[in-house]
């Protein structure tokens, strides 16, 4: 799968599900209505260079904290492709793929990306490209690969659902 | 080949002759548990799987407590939601005056033995680790797919061995342990493994403290965290489940990713400063710093044996006239106990509220947000920027005795300044 899109990029570390998306926001069950409040706590002017296709970039421990699978909800209604980080909290990490959200680590990839850049993204050989720089992610496991290849959780479920009549 | 208790588990629960950190297994749950936030989502997506039926309602338990009592309608249509999903297939449900916050219901009502697997639609799932289960917080679809199949995929963790030695010192409890490993192994250094406890100092632990450990290994990045069940918890469980269970510890001779070592004889009572869990400082380094609010409550902390450690700090003293105490007992049984033994009465005296059974202001719903400015000594897990209102609001994570003792004081203090005479 290639994935493409310009770099929004979010450098600090650990950053929480709670500024990604607060917790008064949570009644909200409808991913249209969530695209408001995504990094309602972080910094919402991030929002003004999203609705295009785009790359979210980011650093180390990123989505840490709350279970709230409304930040990748909002995230894919925002049009984000892929989230290339440093490395990923491990409830956020299983919402992205589950809802079919590549999150590729490759330090530095993320280094290098600059707001605005370029950024193209293999998922089957974990090359990732920033403006004219080629990194390499390590592969995903097969069984990551294909739940994002069949579009996440959901079809894969409908998937098996089918197998069994 | 020897296996660390997580990974016994792990294998007991799957399909696979034998697996490793690494592994990627699909893992039957033996519970699968949502609240009004994270239930209306995975119902939605089981739909969208094309389901119409749960793998199994008897081992299905839905909480409303995030947003309850219902703070507004669109919460109150969450929480009926939950109730008319839970009637239709048939699976218990916790409502509105009937449990009270998720993690603490299915342990005081039996859900939870050593051993089983927990699938929950969120992340301080984790708690169940107090009694030696794998507890797994979730997101809405993993709790989809569970709902339907009875399992979630999961690369096998390596585990990261936490040996507490030494005896606590006065006014220090489970929080201050759990503090110290986060400030030890930072807030992403239990990334891809489990925690486990064990040492003299677990195994001294009463349950409602282990309980508070367990609660945060998820602050320090980790997939869940494990106390190996022993007399302790054979002492809890028993009258109050009839569920089957054997108690299992880690193999002597168990790899493990990495071993902490913690001596409490060193460890002081600790606080957590804005904005992040693993800003620990000894609280006497935060002495001083004056405040507005005090929540003692939450899924990690609003147990018996915090709101008798706060009452005894309140005992004689009265809540400072700048300060507001917002006491919330975890769960209707917690409330009921603490009515009998008269602490209800003793914070209502002294100037606190006492609310009813919910996640509240915890996670920044409702009954007691803070303010542009505000700072709150709080007994919960989390401190994150805006976690419990205002993004301008500070949050300092700390024990009952010693939010307790900043409610009396309008400061962060050190609770032995405000407690004469009282048993630690």
């Amino acid at each position: 799968m290639i994935l493409e899109g310009a770099a929004v990029v979010i450098r600090q570390d650990n950053v929480d599900t709670d500024v990604l998306y607060p917790g008064s926001y949570l009644n909200i069950a409808d991913p249209e209505q969530m695209k408001p409040y995504l990094f309602e706590g972080l910094d919402p002017s991030l929002r003004d260079q999203l609705g295009g296709p785009t790359i979210l970039v980011v650093g180390e421990n990123f989505g840490t904290g709350s279970s709230r699978e409304h930040v990748p909800h909002a995230m894919l209604a925002w049009g984000i492709r892929c989230v290339l980080g440093k490395s990923f909290a491990r409830i956020f990490y299983r919402n992205c793929i589950n809802l079919g959200l590549p999150a590729i680590v490759c330090p530095e990839a993320v280094e290098a990306a600059e707001p605005g850049v370029t950024v193209r993204i293999d998922t089957d050989t974990g090359a990732v490209q920033v403006g004219d720089a080629t990194f390499r992610a390590a592969p995903l496991p097969p069984f990551m690969r294909d739940m994002l290849a069949s579009g996440g959780l959901v079809d894969w479920a409908r998937r098996r659902l089918a197998e069994a009549g | 080949m020897p296996h660390t208790l997580a990974e016994k588990i792990l294998l007991a629960h799957s399909d696979v002759a034998d697996l490793a950190p690494g592994d990627i297994v699909m893992v039957r749950c033996d519970l699968v548990m949502a609240n009004d936030v994270s239930g209306p989502v995975a119902f939605r997506m089981m739909e969208k799987m094309g389901a119409s039926t749960v793998f199994d309602p008897t081992k299905i338990v839905m909480v409303a407590d995030h947003f309850a009592p219902a703070k507004d309608a669109r919460s109150a249509d969450l929480q009926r939601q939950l109730k008319e999903w839970s009637d239709r297939h048939g699976v218990t449900y916790y409502g509105q005056g009937r449990g009270g916050i998720e993690h603490t219901v299915l342990v005081e009502d039996g859900w939870i033995v050593p051993g089983t697997v927990i699938a929950g639609g969120d992340s301080h799932t984790c708690t169940y680790g107090a009694l030696g289960a794998f507890g797994s917080g979730l997101g809405s679809t993993d709790i989809a797919a569970c709902l339907v199949f009875g399992s979630f995929w999961q690369t096998v963790p390596a585990t990261i061995e936490v040996t507490f030695t030494g005896a606590k010192r006065p006014f220090v409890t489970g929080k201050d342990l759990i503090l110290a490993v986060i400030d030890a192994i930072g807030v992403g250094g239990g990334t891809n493994t489990v925690l486990e406890f064990v040492g003299p100092g677990a195994a001294a632990l009463t349950i409602d403290e282990r309980l508070a450990v367990a609660n945060m290994a998820v602050e320090a990045g980790a997939e869940t965290g494990l106390f190996p069940a022993d007399e302790v918890t054979a002492a809890y469980l028993a009258g109050r489940t009839d569920r089957p269970w054997q108690p299992e510890r880690s193999d002597p001779d168990a790899s493990f990713a990495r071993r902490v070592r913690i001596d409490l004889d060193g460890v002081p009572p600790l606080i957590a400063l804005p904005h992040s869990p693993g800003n620990v400082v000894p609280v006497a380094e935060a002495a001083g710093r004056k405040i507005d609010q005090v929540y003692i409550g939450n899924c990690a902390n609003g147990t018996m044996t915090d709101l008798r450690q706060a009452a005894s700090i309140l005992a004689g003293n009265r809540v400072h006239p700048d300060v507001r105490a917002i006491i919330v007992p975890a769960s209707q049984k917690v409330y009921r106990e603490a009515l009998a033994e008269g602490l209800i009465d003793q914070f209502v005296a002294a100037g606190a509220i006492v609310s009813t059974p919910t996640c509240g202001a915890c996670f920044g719903g409702h009954m007691g947000v803070l303010a542009a400015g505000e700072r709150a000594v709080a007994t919960t897990n989390r401190n994150f920027k805006g976690r419990m209102g205002s993004a301008d609001a500070e949050v300092y994570l700390a024990n009952a005795y010693v939010a307790a003792a900043a409610a009396v004081a309008g400061e962060i203090i050190d609770p032995s300044a405000v407690a004469e005479g009282v048993p630690a």
